[in-house]
């Protein structure tokens, strides 16, 4: 135990006197929630509308007002030709147009069919959806609003509610996404080299042949990054909770254990990588390679695993930060306890098992 | 008495490839044994057999006393070993170097510091003491590993190429602290391609393919193999068709 203690010392010598790679572990979790938080955001906000009013009437001018009321929009120019809004779009200036016709008083008195043409900028076909279906809602209400006490002819409305994030916020994605790929960057990546590092100086060997159990070398050289992992856990959970305001509705310990168990998940898949080879730069490229990029990519963090084609959506699943994605999100905005996320656990906990179990097969080989 | 080391017909095989070819020879205890052979001989393979980081094919050793089958964690106690490559943390301090080796060795803390006073000082390295590994003078790091791994007073300890890229006078000074340690009751098993140290050996076995070429003190080998240099020796026993003119 001793030995032990020697041992996790030595570690935190490395982790500590490498002092850039240190700053960019603890600094990069606070960097990536608050860039993903603040800047890359898919919520519209003070978008620049330009409006053509061709009706001129009273009904133009509210409906005008109940979009710059709404926030998403911003009354960037009043046109006054159709000619005007190919030239505003070309130069960037707007996102959207909207033209009321001439008719359009008159027709909505009547209760007539009428158009309103809402034009969007597509170079940017998320913001351009976005864009026009906060409007049509906007629009549409205030239609029925002016129809009601009418005999309106029949129609059906729906009403939509957003549950557990009403608001759309896109932090609350983030947050989750983010928090996986920092527990896999540390866990996995940081212990890969860590150990191919001790290969590669040599110093692997002579630890070998020294009384140190060759388990309690491993267990020892990742203890320091669980560590390291949990306290970037606290951090960007802080971070996601006081200036993001995302809520944490499930239970605390569940949280805790949940994310213990995907970093034991990443160790093991970083000790594996280690047992495959024999320099550094190797150790990262493929944890870059292979950890990384399906971390971000597959695990449903930005592009949702339901729109992706089917044999990407069947490799998603043996990445295992699919699996600890859906159980934050449901422990987290759900609130959802152990009884919902234990078919999720169970698929992270086999895995970390396979993983452990071939890396202790390769280490083995290696030895003979 | 019983030998260091012995080893009989110790076999090494990598799939179709056999590394070490049963080899068979004795250590007696206190005795500097020289394990020479050209680059991919089987020097390293045999070594690490016996150290306990490989496991032989077939065959028969046992290393201080134990079976390099089934009591490997005891013959791990009981050796001490340094690496062709540097076996010293860089970015540690020599003393905390001395201070993680110690430990994974399980000497008491009193001791460690000992060792640290008594090492340092006997290297005359006491300015370095609080410094880097990685900012101090190559010849110094080597003497400093051979220490360090010869901290725990071990019964044999395994060199590999200990000298490697280092000055002739430190390689002096450095098999001076090997002499030094085989005086003390150490046994000393140590591979090398520079012919002239094993000139330094008691007894030298040069290994050619996997097999034991020769085994004997270099004065008989030299006398054998009609020969005036260890090198000579050497070159006739990987070159044979090259006679010398």
């Amino acid at each position: 135990m001793k030995q032990f203690g020697i041992f996790i010392r030595k570690e935190l010598y490395h982790i500590f006197r490498d002092r850039r790679t240190l700053l960019i572990l603890l600094g990069m979790p606070i960097v990536l929630v608050l860039l993903f938080g603040f800047a890359i955001t898919n919520e519209i906000d003070n978008a620049r509308i330009a409006v053509l009013d061709q009706s001129k009437g009273e009904m133009s001018q509210e409906l005008t007002q109940r979009l710059v009321a709404s926030g998403y929009f911003l009354i960037d120019e009043n046109l006054w030709e159709v000619a005007e809004i190919e030239q505003h779009f070309r130069e960037g200036k707007t996102k959207m147009a909207i033209v009321f016709p001439p008719e359009l008083q008159e027709n909505l008195r009547r209760n007539l069919p009428t158009q309103i043409q809402l034009i969007a900028d597509a170079t940017d076909p998320n913001t351009a959806t976005t864009l026009i279906n906060y409007a049509s809602a906007i629009i549409g209400q205030y239609i029925q609003e002016q129809a009601r006490g009418q005999a309106a002819p029949m129609q059906i409305t729906t009403e939509v509610k957003m549950l557990y994030n009403p608001r759309l916020k896109s932090v609350f994605m983030f947050v989750p996404g983010v928090m996986t790929v920092i527990l896999m960057l540390v866990s996995a990546m940081m212990t890969s080299i860590a150990i191919t590092r001790e290969k590669e100086i040599g110093t692997m060997e002579v630890l070998l042949a020294s009384p140190l159990r060759p388990a309690m070398i491993i267990i020892g050289k990742v203890i320091p990054y669980i560590l390291l992992a949990l306290a970037n856990t606290v951090v960007i959970l802080m971070l996601g909770t006081f200036v993001f305001g995302m809520p944490i509705k499930g239970s605390l310990l569940l949280l805790a254990l949940e994310c213990l168990l995907f970093v034991i998940t990443s160790l093991a898949l970083g000790i594996l990588i280690s047992t495959r080879t024999e320099s550094q730069q190797v150790a990262m490229l493929i944890s870059l390679m292979m950890l990384m990029l399906p971390t971000i990519l597959l695990s449903g963090f930005i592009f949702p695993i339901e729109s992706m084609p089917l044999a990407l959506q069947v490799i998603s699943n043996i990445i295992p930060a699919k699996w600890f994605i859906i159980i934050l999100k449901n422990v987290m905005l759900k609130g959802t306890g152990m009884e919902f996320v234990w078919k999720e656990s169970l698929i992270l906990g086999g895995m970390a098992l396979f993983f452990i179990g071939a890396s202790v097969r390769n280490f083995k080989i290696r030895l003979e | 008495m019983v030998p260091a080391i012995t080893a009989e017909k110790l076999t090494k095989k990598f799939g179709d490839f056999t590394a070490v070819n049963q080899i068979t020879f004795e250590v007696q205890k206190g005795e500097i044994f020289g394990f020479l052979g050209a680059n991919g001989a089987g020097k390293t393979t045999a070594m690490r057999m016996l150290n306990g980081l490989s496991r032989p094919t077939s065959g028969q050793a046992s290393v201080a006393g134990f079976d390099v089958y089934r009591e490997t964690e005891k013959i791990k106690k009981h050796i001490g070993y340094m690496s062709q490559k540097f076996s010293l943390y860089e970015d540690l301090t020599v003393r905390e170097n001395i201070q993680f080796y110690g430990g994974i060795y399980g000497l008491p803390g009193r001791e460690i510091r000992h060792q640290i006073k008594e090492l340092i000082g006997g290297l005359g390295m006491q300015e370095y003491a609080n410094t880097l590994v990685k900012a101090i003078p190559l010849g110094w790091k080597q003497k400093l590993s051979f220490s360090i791994a010869i901290m725990h007073r071990p019964e044999i300890v395994f060199l590999d190429e200990p000298t490697g890229g280092v000055d002739p006078i430190t390689r002096r000074q450095f098999w001076e602290m090997i002499y030094k340690a085989a005086s003390e009751g150490m046994t000393i098993f140590v591979t090398t391609h520079y012919m002239d140290e094993s000139e330094y050996c008691g007894r030298v076995s040069i290994m050619v393919d996997g097999r034991i070429a020769a085994l004997d003190t270099p004065r008989a080998l030299k006398e054998q193999f009609g020969a005036s240099s260890m090198n000579d020796v050497f070159l006739q026993l990987t070159r044979p068709n090259q006679k010398e003119s």
